[in-house]
């Protein structure tokens, strides 16, 4: 905001940060690599990602909740051993104390600084003033609806007075309308210079957040978490949504999402694009059928079954988060194709949509088997045994050769969903079998 | 000021050190738990001889100042239970090596049936404290903490497992100390938890008071001054009377320890329930009231409210990713001193045992251990059989719910062993046959836990499901396979096991019961317990327990685990 931005020392300094998870015997899962990031007093930065990318645990790295593997991480010029002085929370789902009032909660913040009772008062009473808490000092969260209750949030991070200010997705628990409400008050209070925070970091996968909010906004890329591209955000504050400027940024940065940038040394095929992992490794999302029809459907009642993806997430109220992984999927499944943040309903796609029930399962079935490999493995498992019987366990731990547990269990679980909308195998949950029977 | 107490919150309006009514009582109740203390506590430096000297008397004005001495012990293992809870639980939620031992030892300690190891501890205790009352106090007390304890503890432990992340990380953002914390954090959000683990432990612990206040050691039995020693005697008088008062002075107890204690405390534990009841029906009590609005309780609890605010140890690190940092060789270690220091164990009680008994005495116990567990399963079918139908009509009538809930909490708190002499003086009277109709008294005091829970499981059935049935109607014994008994199956599976575990626990008491001269034995394993107990055999002693306790286990693994994640796979 100030010319002295650049006289400063950054606040935050992260170099070639990698951060591996490993569990047990499963292969090392690369979360965060080569990550660069600096913050300068000043500024708000975005962290915008998919889920998974890695983002919100850059931000409990720079927080100090979690130790790097490996890589540089300062705060004010101090390599960064635990939470620091100086930077607070905003947790997305608030994390408040209960069992302690708003003025409580709001103290707690205060709780490691040596701060006398009466002073300690005084400020809290001040951040719960500003932050528009006024009369509810001593409400109990749970009396509180969740606007009032990040607003709790806001003001026990305020109250420190904090240099830096981290926000992991603080708007998205929140329905649209309250979130916009306390978008708003924020950069009100940040454009007048009241927030009594010298930065913020805030991690979002929400575009039109972002460019309504951050002067700088880090695009991160999956599998691992990379930083695809650094946009700078010039447009003066307070921004309007409807401005043409406003909208080719957000265009932009939706294209940018859906073009994954495939990874050094990885070829990746453009119609599995986004999908991560390749062949039985496909990390596959949950979709449910019906949500892949429901689509397919909306996009051959348009022209040329052709949608704008920032469109259609309007419409549609879906955020990036929950729209890509829809489209991607029907991508995968050669229903659609994407491409610059536009998506398109293939012949196969509008054939579907002109079929009966039984029509739709077996074209369906025959995508599912020639596109997904570890559908068409169950199915050959299933055919090659005698019983015509396979235990969860075979694919489960094929599939985590290539992902986490937890991946495996998601991508598993849609196989399962999948398959058996298209009829080709039966799953038992209590014997947790596959099976090539039809239920009697 | 500061306001960190929640009793220290409400009235904070009024004016500040002029007294009101609810002072009165407030100041009643403290100083009458006062004096009660101090008087309990004197007593107990005094000589073991004038226990002796000092004969138990059945006149029943004398059951006021027993019934403050049994509660005092009562109150006193609770104390020590929570404090054993909190430490015990940290310690195995902190460290991954003591979690390995400690949360398996746990499930043990659980199995094994106290009432057994009394003369051991008995001893050991007074040992300790030569010839002054307090050992014999010390032991009685250790005997109803060891059926208090456990509940607690692993109520604290799931609760420090199950610690919601963000209220971790925003606690570690904020840099509070371990200290503060604990006390800010950990604690208060276990709080639901230990209140209802409290209550549910200060139910099973009546029985064991009074059970473990008349202590045989050799050839003398010392009578502490309670409850548990009164009825003792008034069974060796044949004085049905006196059984009568004990009774009553026991139900007025448990009522005044309800009312002042579990219903403020449960009351004031919603505060640290995360979301409002769904409902919007808020525990009251009288009590709790009073408490609140008293100026005297919140200068009493100020210093403690103060202690948790100390900012003690060191501001917190980094965490760790979990398997960051592990070391396998170092792991390997630790277990396999594990398995030698439990082999060592293992092989000198064995040879203790051995050098006492012949070989095929174990088979024989065995045997005693199958027809104690034929009892048991057989009473918890006949007591289902009973009270699930009631429970399920009880709890979907939500008015006749509320009344009869507390009712059935109630009685599950009543020990059973002081009714046991009803049943003996009847089962004398007709000469029946004891091996049948003295098991009825085993699962006597634990029927309850499943009338409770049933109606717990019945009152929250979803109403729309009940709607749905009946819209298709969906009617007679099809309603209760389908609809119901799936629906209530995961709190009947709870209610079971408490009552199993304690009618096991009860063998001890029950398959042995005396009135006057006459004494009446089944055969059992908890017979076999209860004469080693008083032939002071102690290897044999050990060879039931031990055995009672892998039943026990067995029982645990084999039906109630399955049953219990069967009843839950939907969930």
């Amino acid at each position: 905001m100030t010319d002295l931005r650049d006289a400063t020392a950054p606040l935050v300094e992260v170099k070639d940060l990698r951060q591996v998870y490993h569990k047990g015997d499963a292969p090392d899962l690369l979360v965060l690599d080569g990550v660069e990031l600096t913050i300068r007093e000043g500024e708000i930065v975005g962290l915008l990602g998919r889920s998974g990318s890695g983002k919100s645990t850059l931000l409990r790295i720079v927080a100090g909740l979690l130790a790097p593997t490996k890589g540089d991480v300062r705060w004010c010029g101090k390599p960064v051993e635990g939470p620091g002085e100086g930077i607070a929370m905003v947790f997305q789902s608030f994390a408040l104390f209960p069992w302690l009032t708003v003025q409580q909660n709001v103290e707690l913040g205060m709780e490691a600084l040596d701060i006398g009772a009466a002073e300690r008062r005084r400020r809290a009473l001040a951040a719960i003033d500003l932050i528009g808490l006024d009369g509810f000092e001593n409400a109990y969260p749970k009396e509180l609806s969740g606007g009032m209750r990040q607003r709790v949030g806001f003001a026990r991070a305020l109250v420190v007075h904090p240099r830096l200010m981290l926000l992991d997705e603080p708007f998205s628990a929140l329905d649209v309308l309250t979130a916009e409400t306390l978008r708003t008050d924020l950069i009100d209070l940040w454009i007048e210079g009241r927030l009594p925070v010298r930065s913020l970091l805030m991690v979002t996968h929400n575009i039109e957040e972002a460019v309504l909010m951050c002067d700088r906004v880090l695009l991160f890329s999956n599998n691992p978490g990379r930083v695809a591209a650094e946009i700078a955000i010039d447009l003066p504050h307070p921004r309007q949504r409807l401005d043409p400027t406003f909208r080719e940024l957000v265009d932009d940065l939706y294209a940018r999402m859906t073009n994954r940038t495939p990874a050094a040394g990885e070829t990746s095929r453009a119609t599995d694009e986004g999908i991560p992992g390749t062949g039985i490794g496909m990390i596959l999302p949950r979709v449910s059928t019906n949500v892949l029809a429901g689509l397919m459907e909306t996009l051959a009642a348009r022209p040329d079954g052709r949608a704008d993806l920032p469109d259609l997430g309007a419409a549609l109220q879906l955020e990036v988060d929950q729209l890509l992984p829809i489209a991607e999927t029907l991508q995968l499944l050669r229903f659609a194709e994407l491409a610059d943040g536009d998506i398109t309903l293939t012949d196969d796609g509008r054939r579907f949509v002109d079929s009966e029930v039984d029509e739709r399962k077996r074209l369906f079935a025959d995508h599912l088997l020639t596109y997904v490999p570890i559908v068409g493995l169950v199915r050959r498992v299933l055919d090659e045994r005698s019983s015509h019987r396979a235990h969860r366990r075979r694919f489960t731990e094929e599939l985590e050769d290539f992902m986490s547990e937890e991946a495996a269990e998601n991508t598993l679980r849609s196989v399962i969903s999948w398959g058996r909308y298209a009829e080709l195998f039966a799953y038992d949950s209590q014997s947790r079998e596959f099976s090539l029977e039809d239920p009697a | 000021m500061t306001q960190h107490h929640p009793a220290l919150t409400a009235g904070g309006h009024r004016g500040r050190f002029l007294p009101n009514i609810w002072d009165v009582l407030a100041f009643a109740i403290l100083f009458g738990l006062l004096a009660g203390v101090m008087h309990g506590g004197g007593e107990t430096m005094a000589p073991l001889t004038d226990v002796v000297q000092t004969p138990i008397s059945l006149d029943p004005r004398a059951l006021p100042e027993y019934a403050l001495r049994t509660l005092l012990r009562m109150l006193t293992a609770l104390l020590a239970s929570l404090l054993f809870s909190l430490a015990y639980a940290t310690l195995a939620a902190r460290s991954r090596r003591a979690e390995m031992v400690l949360i398996p030892l746990l499930d043990i300690l659980q199995s094994v049936p106290v009432l057994g190891f009394l003369s051991f501890t008995v001893a050991g205790f007074m040992g300790l404290f030569p010839g002054r009352v307090l050992g014999v106090e010390l032991a009685a007390v250790f005997a109803i903490f060891t059926s208090q304890a456990w509940n607690m503890t692993f109520s604290f432990y799931q609760s420090l497992k199950s610690l919601p992340s963000e209220l971790d990380e925003a606690a570690r953002s904020f840099r509070l100390t371990p200290w503060r914390r604990f006390w800010g954090l950990d604690v208060p959000f276990a709080v639901p938890g230990l209140v209802w683990n409290a209550m549910m432990s200060m139910s099973g612990g009546w029985f064991f008071v009074v059970a473990a206040e008349a202590i045989s050691v050799g050839n003398t039995t010392i009578s502490l001054p309670g409850i548990g020693s009164y009825v003792a005697l008034a069974i060796e008088k044949r004085d049905l009377g006196a059984v009568g008062y004990a009774l009553a002075a026991m139900l007025v107890v448990i009522l005044a320890c309800d009312q002042v204690m579990f219903r403020p405390l449960v009351a004031w534990a919603e505060r640290f329930h995360a979301e409002a009841a769904p409902d919007g029906s808020l525990p009251r009590s009288w009590a709790l009231r009073a408490i609140r609005r008293s100026r005297l309780f919140a200068l009493a609890f100020s210093p403690i409210g103060r202690l948790g605010r100390l900012r003690l140890g060191r501001l917190p690190r980094f965490q760790r990713l979990s398997g960051a940092w592990q070391s396998r060789w170092a792991d390997r270690a630790w277990l396999a001193l594990l398995v030698f220091a439990g082999t060592y164990a293992a092989l000198e009680a064995g040879s203790f045992v051995i050098a006492a008994v012949p070989p095929s005495e174990g088979l024989t116990v065995i045997g005693l251990g199958l027809l104690t567990m034929l009892r048991v399963v057989v009473l918890l079918a006949l007591a289902s059989l009973l009270w699930v139908p009631l429970g399920v009509m009880i709890g979907l009538r939500p008015r006749l719910a509320m009344r009869l809930q507390p009712l059935a909490q109630f009685l599950a708190a009543v020990p059973a062993n002081i009714v046991f002499p009803f049943a003996v003086v009847l089962i004398a009277r007709f000469d029946l046959n004891p091996d049948i109709w003295l098991s009825p008294l085993m699962i006597l005091g634990t029927q309850w836990y499943i009338l409770f829970n049933v109606i717990a499981g019945a009152a929250a059935f979803p109403r729309d499901l009940r709607d749905a049935a009946a819209n298709f109607r969906v009617g007679g014994w099809r309603w209760w396979r389908k609809v119901m008994l799936p629906g209530i199956m995961p709190y009947y599976v709870t209610g079971a096991i408490t009552a199993g575990g304690g009618s096991w626990n009860a063998a001890i008491v029950a398959e042995v019961a005396s009135w006057g001269s006459t004494t009446l034995t089944a055969h059992g394993l908890g017979a076999y317990i209860a004469q080693a107990t008083v032939a002071g055999d102690k290897a044999r002693i050990m060879l039931g327990v031990a055995v009672m306790s892998l039943f026990v286990i067995l029982f645990n693994r084999v039906l109630w685990r399955p049953l219990f994640d069967r009843a839950n796979r939907f969930n």
